[in-house]
Formats: structure tokens, sequence, C-alpha cells
């Protein structure tokens, strides 16, 4: 199996793959193959990344001057509210899971589709139709929530249309639950032969994490914001203290998905780095049941440390307490994980390509974000640096360092195998590199600014912090053009890229045991699984520098 | 192996295979809805912690009646839905539709009454707002409950006749094989609406009672 050759035999013949199945429109709209709908996803939320990343360009022009002399206070409120609703609904929480997880997930356990094919097309419809409702929100005025939606603001106060953006994030919800099912029942029952759970990669394991948090979490989200919507428009009293109500409980149930949602937008990114990390330092991943585990106990912990982001909210002290102590215990698979990603690249024979590139810039920014989120989880430091821009630097190192770092990362690494082309190695080694500068030229200033008491969502803010702002805004202008780099380098490649061949990196897992592009059944034959993942060398021996041949594959057709 | 059966659909190995799928699937989506009621659930038991006496005066307002009634139909539905299944299972064509139908209609009188029920409610000036009929201003929050809960309740209730419809139509027609794996995840669906219902009523009806 070592040797390829075999492989390259198989697929002279090979049948059409799942681009050739269909070139109309009509052909991809109504397509059950995940590869397709993970292809109709990621049009979706490039668009709304783009479509977020522009109305965050507005805000930090705005924020290079402290006057706040370019926009007023209203289309400002409703600038950030339209960047956070679009990027952790429309972009974050779908990105990884429903594009590189819809495409790979059964091609890595062997499967010829996800266990509910029609489900899949159906739940991108339902994004489609949230993301509607946005987009009227939007035209219609916008929104001056924040993200978050807070009560009695939202209810009774707001003059924007929260009730069409709820409705959207509230429809987009269902996509995400509809995408849970389908991945929790496809790991659970259409496993190939010999893949036993243990020898599942680890992005199996974190969509698995994943979906379980997203089946789980988001139904609470879904309920907060319908009471929301029935107090907006039916004038049901539900969060209203003349009444009796409590505001306070809306923040509860919403935080019970929002926190848990972090680990949807985090988790993903951990499998893909897995995968990457494992591939390019040709090593067996260090700690691979404790990865599993730890990955596990972040999507069950998460569910428990929802009260960190209320400490000044009037919770009692026992009750802070009781979350603080909850969020560091959160914070002990994440070091775990980083240890063990550490430990991966010891000894390794490790070669600098564009997704090792990304994967590394996510485990610096990664430990970054995560090291803050334990200043943050201390409630002495968070009463301090509550609602500055501390806590917006800390969990954008998160979400965009993490998360948007790996989904970068997984893209180019899977981009020969979903394409079948080869992008231009240089120019993706330099955006990712701008990418990791630009980032911390955004957001390591506004650590320093928060911390000296710059507050969150205010565009009149005294000289002092100019500064920072002013650098932080050309870390956003060097970020944006990072971002907008792959997509002229990725779409080049499409029609000029070189061939890649079935498995360009010589790694182990299943999908690249395929052709790429894969054909519509993903493979020809039903693959069997003779080998746990990540056999890149033999064990108890350190890779050989001279030999870029896995040991064994994790298995292929018969 | 079944590999020619015609209620085989990709990507599966065997109907068998399928079948438990449907069904794990729908638990899957089962544990989801809990989660979505629950968030009701909880929000409710904190109000009525916060005001006990208020929710005790807004529930004796419910109609006791009509909530005891449909529970009877709901239960009754439950009870055909199970046969049907259980009718598909060995392939008792005649029987499963029969049931089927038998479901749609106790699903419809269950709207109906509930229908009436909201009138009645209607009437009394139960919908929250400056006209409410009863004091404190909390006892507005256990209608607010009743109006969302019941009204999701319906809407999960409807969904769950309309999906019963098709597969009814399909099977009469003869479009859908009696072998085909979706009863039993039709039905969990529908014993799930049920069981929500289980627990409106104690929280609705018989709470202001005791």
């Amino acid at each position: 199996m070592s040797d390829g050759a075999l492989i390259y035999v198989r697929h002279q013949d090979k049948e059409e793959n799942y681009l050739q199945a269909g070139h109309t429109l009509a052909s991809w709209l109504t397509t059950t193959d995940h590869k397709r709908i993970a292809i109709l996803y990621a049009f979706a939320i490039t668009f709304f990344f783009f479509i977020g990343g522009l109305a965050v360009g507005l805000i930090r022009l705005e924020l290079m001057s402290p006057g706040g002399d370019f926009l007023t206070d209203d289309a400002y409120n409703r600038l950030f509210t339209l960047h956070g609703i679009v990027m952790v609904w429309f972009f974050l929480v779908p990105s990884i899971p429903t594009t590189l997880g819809n495409f790979l997930l059964p091609m890595m356990i062997g499967a010829k589709d996800v266990a509910f094919p029609r489900l899949n097309l159906m739940s991108w419809y339902i994004f489609i139709i949230g993301a509607c409702f946005a987009i009227l929100s939007i035209f219609a005025g916008g929104v001056d929530t924040g993200w978050t939606f807070y009560t009695p603001f939202s209810t009774m106060f707001s003059k924007g249309d929260v009730i069409a953006a709820a409705a959207g994030v509230f429809i987009v919800g269902f996509s995400s639950i509809a995408s849970g099912v389908n991945f929790i029942t496809t790991v659970h029952m259409l496993r190939a032969p010999g893949m036993t759970w243990f020898r599942l990669p680890l992005f199996v394991w974190a969509m698995y994490a994943t979906s379980i948090v997203m089946v789980l979490a988001t139904p609470v989200l879904a309920m907060s914001l319908l009471l929301i919507i029935a107090e907006r428009w039916l004038g049901m009293p539900i969060f209203n203290p003349a009444n009796g109500g409590d505001p306070l409980l809306f923040q509860h149930l919403f935080w019970f998905y929002s926190h848990p949602a972090v680990y949807i937008m985090v988790l993903p990114a951990m499998g893909v780095v897995s995968e990457i990390f494992a591939c390019f330092a040709r090593r067996r991943v260090f700690g691979y049941a404790m990865m599993v585990y730890a990955m596990m106990a972040i999507a069950v912990i998460g569910f428990f440390v929802w009260g960190h982001h209320m400490f000044v909210a009037g919770q009692s002290q026992y009750a802070n307490l009781v979350f603080s102590f909850l969020s560091f215990i959160v914070a002990v698979p994440s070091a775990i994980k980083v240890f063990n990603w550490t430990a991966t690249l010891y000894r390794g024979q490790i070669t600098f390509e564009a997704p090792m590139l990304y994967a590394l810039g996510f485990l610096g920014l990664f430990t970054v974000g995560g090291l803050t989120g334990l200043f943050l989880a201390s409630v002495p430091i968070d009463v301090h640096v509550t609602d500055t821009y501390f806590v917006v630097a800390h969990f954008h190192y998160i979400m965009v360092g993490g998360s948007v770092s790996a989904f970068f990362a997984g893209l180019h690494y899977w981009w020969p195998k979903i394409t079948g082309r080869l992008y231009s190695e240089a120019w993706a080694r330099f955006a990712a590199i701008v990418m990791f500068l630009g980032f911390n030229t955004t957001f390591m200033p506004q650590f320093i600014m928060g911390y000296g008491g710059m507050p969150r969502r205010y565009h009149v803010y005294p000289p002092e912090f100019q500064v920072w702002h002013v650098m932080s805004s050309v870390g956003a202008l060097v970020l944006f053009v990072a971002y907008t780099l792959p997509l002229i380098y990725l779409t080049w490649s499409l029609f000029y890229g070189r061939k890649a061949g079935d498995n360009p990196w010589a790694a182990t897992g299943l999908e690249w045991q395929t052709a790429s592009p894969p054909p519509t059944h993903n493979f020809t034959e039903l693959p069997q699984v003779t080998a746990p993942p990540y056999r890149y060398h033999p064990e108890h021996q350190a890779p050989d520098a001279e030999r870029r041949q896995p040991e064994t594959v994790q298995g292929g057709e018969p | 192996m079944s590999e020619t059966s015609p209620v085989l659909r990709e990507p599966w190995p065997s109907v068998a295979r399928q079948r438990m799928a449907v069904s794990f699937g729908m638990w899957v989506f089962i544990a989801s809805e809990v989660l979505f009621f629950g968030g009701l659930f909880l929000a409710y038991a904190v109000y009525r912690l916060l005001d006990a006496e208020a929710f005790r005066i807004a529930a004796r307002e419910t109609d006791v009646f009509y909530g005891t009634t449909n529970t009877a139909i709901l239960l009754t539905s439950s009870l055909t839905m199970a046969m049907a299944v259980h009718g598909a299972e060995r392939g008792f064509r005649r029987m499963t539709i029969r049931c089927l139908e038998a479901t749609i209609v106790l699903g419809l009188v269950f709207i109906v009454v509930k229908g009436l029920e909201y009138h009645d409610d209607l009437a009394k000036g139960l919908w929250p707002g400056p006209d409410f009929a009863l004091h404190p201003a909390a006892t507005q929050l256990f209608w607010a409950f009743y109006w969302i809960a019941t009204g999701l309740h319906a809407v999960h209730l409807s969904i769950g006749i309309g999906i019963v419809s098709v597969i009814t139509i399909r099977l009469a027609r003869g479009t859908l094989p009696i072998q085909a794996t979706a009863f039993e995840g039709v039905a969990l669906y529908w014993h799930l609406v049920d069981t929500i219902w289980i627990i409106l009523l104690p929280m609705l009806y018989l709470v202001g009672r005791a």
C-alpha cells in the first residue's frame, strides 16, 4: 500500500468524479451528494464572511479617530451588531462543519455519503432561508442590540428590526441541528468494516463532539430567541420586569447556548490541525486516546461554564465562584491538546507547507486566546476588564486566530482532494504568514487598550487610545489582504493549477486513498480499514528523514 | 441480505441498518427537542419559584375540562400510532393505513378542541396586555407561558399531522412500500409530541388546583 503505484493503477479506469456528475445549476441545487452540498455551503459562508468583513472594515475605519466623526452612533451600533451576527451564525458556526466536515466525514470513515443525504441538502436550504431573514433585517434598517440580543433592550427599547434578525438566527439554528443529527448518525452507523471508534481520525472525533454540542445547545438558543420574538411581536411579557419578568433569565438561556457555541467553533479547528500536524511532521499523534477524551471533555464541560459571561450581571457571588472554577476546569483538556500537539511535533520531520503554516499559526494564537481566557475566568480580573477590548481581543484570538486559521489550514490541506488541483505553494505560504502578522497587528493592541480601560462597543473614545486603534485598523487592512489572497490564488488553481494526484501529502487517512476529486460514491468499492490513523512511522522509532511515505495507510479498497 | 429491496436508499448497505439509523437519528433529534422545551420549562420553573402566588391565581383560570379531554385524545392517538408501527412491521398494509388515518383524525380533533379552548381563553381576557383580566401583573407571565407552550405544541402536532398524512397517502397510493423504514421514525416523533403534552398538562392545568 505504501508505494502508491497500486492505487494509481486502480484509478486508471475511474468512474466520473463528483464534479462531473452534472454541470447544470439545477444539478447542484438538487444534489444529495455530501461533497456537492459542502461546496454549496462553501459559497454561502464565503459570501457571509465578506459581508461580516465589510461591516468590520467600516468599524475599523471609524475607530481610526477618537471623535466618532465618520459614522453616526446608530450606524455604528448597527454595524457591530451586523458583524457579530453574521460572523458567528453565518460564518464561524457553520464554517468547518458544513464545508470540510460535510465533504470529509463520510470519506474518512469509508462511507458513501452521510446518513441522511436529503436532510443534508435540506439543511442548506434552511441555512439560505435563515440567511434571507438576516439580510432582510439588514436592509430593513439593521439591528442595534449587539449579537447577544440582551433583554430588556432587545424586547422593549430597540428600534431595529430585531424580529427578522432573531428569526434568521432561529432558522439557521435548525440547519445546525440537522447537520448535527446527520453527523452523529453517520459516525455511529456508517463506519466502514474495521473502522473502530479508536481508529477514527481525530477530525471525525472533533466533528462528533461538535455535533453533540450543536444538537444539545442550539435548541436552547432557539427557545431564547423565540421568547424574544414572542415578547416583541405578541406582547408576551416574558422578560419584562414590570410584570415580574427577569431580564437576567435571558442571559442565562442565551449563554447556555452561546458558550458551548464557542466550542462548536473551536472543536472542528482542533480536529483539522490534528490531521495536519501529524501529516507534516510525519509523526503519529501523541496521546491519541487522550486527544479523544479531551475533545469529549470539552464538549461536556463546555455546557457548565456559561455563567462566566455574567460575573457583573448580578449573579450571586457563590454562582460566580462555581462558574469561575468550572471555567478553569474546561481549560484543562484544551491545555492537554496543546501539549499533545507540541509533543506530536517534537522530533518530527517537519516541513512548512502552507497548511502547516496556517496550523502552526492556530497553535500559537489559540494558546494566547486560551491563556487570556483564564484571566477572564478569574472573577477579580474579569470585573476589571468586563466589556473592554481585552474581552474582544480574547475571543478574536480563539475564533479568528484559532478557528479561522484552522479553517484556512484545512482548506489548503484538503484543497487538492476537493478540486484535484494544487494551488501556488509560494503564494499560499506568503498569505499564511501575512495572515498571522496581520492578525497579531490587529488584535494584540486590543489587549493593551482593553487592559487600559477602552470599553467595547463605543466609537467615541479618549484620545490616548488612538495609537492602539490606528495600529489595530492597519492590522485589519493587512488581514483583509491576507483573506483576499487565497480567494485569488485558489480560484486561479482551479483553472491553471497542477493536477494534484490522489495523495499529494502522502497522508494516511482513507480520504486520501481514493481519487482526487473523488468519485460520486467516494470509493469504487467499500473500503476495508486495516490500521489505526497516523501510522506515519514505525512504533517506538522517530520518523525517517529520508522517507516521506507513511509506514502504512489506514486502509483502502480491497 | 436485502440489497435489492425497493426501500433501500443510498448510502446504506442493508435495510436493517437503514431502519436502525432512522430510529437512531430520530432519537438524536428528540434529545434536541427536549433541550428546546427544556429552556421553556426552566423559565417557567424560575418564575413559579419567584412568584408562586401569582402562578396559583393564574393557573386556576385554565380550563381543565378541555385539558383532560385533549390528553385522552392525544394518548389514544399515540396508541393508534403504535399500532400502525406494529402493523407495518408485520406487513399488514390495510391495518396500518386505518391506524394512521385514526391518528390523523385524533390529531385534528385535538387541534379543534384546542381552538375551542383558545376561543374561551380569549373571551375571558387571558391574552397578556393592558386589558389582561387577572391581577397581580405576574399572572401575565403564567399566561405568556400558556400561550407559548401550547402554541409550540400545536405547531409540533401540526407538523406531525402533515408528515403522517404524507406517508398515509403514499402508502394508500402504493408509492410507499409497507416495508419502508420511515414508520418508526415518524412514530417516535408523534410520541414525543404526546410526551410534551403530558408535561404541559400538570404544568398548566393541574398546578393551580392542588
